[in-house]
């Protein structure tokens, strides 16, 4: 019981510390709610028609679907990340400015958080489709005690479920002036993290040749799949060996997206909007 | 037709590998693993160094499974009844543990580099 729902626990995890993190860093902007509601339930949806293809997937690409999948995965949901990253830096005094009051500016802000809705949808599916696949399994093995592993795995999602809206209150704690610093600086460590994740991928389909050798190894101090790596797998993109692509990847994304806010940010004018965009 | 232009083809290429001629590594060494019961057979594998290694996977059994590998960094869904690849390597030698994410207590091997 206590495999399946650490099985459970580590899928469920990562797509909740990503909803969590973005719902609180998308608090203040009209309609965030119903955006990543619908980014969840296609997640959802997506997960289950995955899981049922996922026999023809690994056959395709002379075997490298799933792959093929990942990859675009990781790649559309770290685009998607930027994007609303160096968007929202745009936004982010006036946001200040008016937080908890939205009003006149609601309609203008709505329109950016189908980023936030795709990435949260694909980032679902990731995690989803294999949460499926072994439920699934369990189900329909009928071994001794699968009643024990299916409550194992119940008990893994709502942990991993908890995990998510714990760090979403903890969030939302933070003052005012500060919770747009803090919740992007989570924002942006996220993307580094499905970055390292997408080298992975590139590495394993064997597209990219480079940098696979692993730079050092903590797999003994802080296993990847202990808890408290999991965790940190989940937040900061920990990895206990990581690949020089991975590394590279990582701090390519953080630094771009990072870059892209301070440019687009110095062509605002004092009110804080695009200079393109004034009257 | 085709076939006559395909044997004309293949056949000086498989005499320059029969002679030596070219290099064994345009061909990646091949291994086999099967999952049964929610267990790897066999539990070791062996390879050489310094080689693409390509691990055929067959799921035996009726549930999927998971191949996973910290060490070697790799992940791929195997439904039930079906066959997938890795690809590793080249690998220094040493002791490389794998191990099935969905059955982690009795799906157990280790790829052994020499």
């Amino acid at each position: 019981m206590f495999a399946s729902a650490l099985i459970v626990f580590r899928e469920t995890l990562e797509a909740a510390l990503f909803i969590g993190i973005v719902a609180a860093a998308t608090r203040d902007l009209a309609g965030r709610t119903r955006w990543i509601v619908a980014g969840v339930a296609a997640g959802l949806l997506g997960s289950l028609l995955l899981a049922a293809s996922m026999e023809q997937l690994t056959t395709l690409a002379d075997g490298a679907g799933q792959d093929v999948l990942n990859a675009l995965v990781l790649a559309m949901a770290l685009a998607m990340l930027a994007w609303h990253c160096i968007w929202i830096s745009t936004h982010a005094r006036e946001m200040v400015q008016q937080a908890r009051n939205v009003g006149s500016q609601a309609q203008h802000q709505g329109q950016a958080l189908w980023a936030i809705a795709i990435a949260v949808g694909v980032c679902v599916l990731r995690e989803g489709a294999e949460t499926v696949l072994f439920i699934g399994g369990i189900a329909a093995s009928a071994q001794s005690g699968w009643q024990a592993l299916l409550a194992g795995a119940g008990v893994g999602l709502l942990t991993g479920l908890g995990m998510g809206l714990l760090i979403y209150l903890g969030l939302t704690r933070i003052k005012v002036q500060y919770v747009f610093a803090v919740s992007n600086a989570f924002l942006l460590l996220l993307a580094g993290s499905l970055a390292s994740q997408l080298a992975k991928v590139l590495t394993q389909a064997d597209w990219v040749g480079v940098g696979s050798e692993a730079l050092w190894d903590t797999s003994t101090t802080l296993p990847q799949d202990s808890p408290p790596g999991m965790l940190l797998h989940a937040l900061v993109g920990y990895d206990a060996s990581p690949s020089g692509l991975q590394l590279g990847f990582y701090l390519l994304a953080i630094g771009f997206i990072w870059l892209a806010s301070r440019w687009v940010q110095a062509g605002l004018s004092p009110q804080g909007r695009p200079v393109l965009r004034s009257p | 037709m085709m076939k006559t232009l395909k044997n004309f083809l293949l056949n000086p290429l498989a005499l320059l590998f029969a002679a030596g001629a070219v290099p064994a590594f345009a061909a990646d060494t091949e291994l086999q693993l099967v999952i049964k019961n929610h267990q790897f057979q066999p539990t070791e594998i062996k390879a050489p160094a310094a080689q693409k290694l390509r691990i055929l996977v067959h799921n035996q059994d009726s549930t999927p499974e998971e191949f996973e590998s910290h060490s070697l960094k790799r992940e791929k869904i195997i439904p039930g009844g079906a066959k997938a690849t890795i690809l590793v390597g080249p690998l220094k030698p040493g002791r490389y543990e794998f191990f099935g994410e969905f059955n982690p207590a009795t799906a157990k091997g280790t790829l052994v580099i020499e």
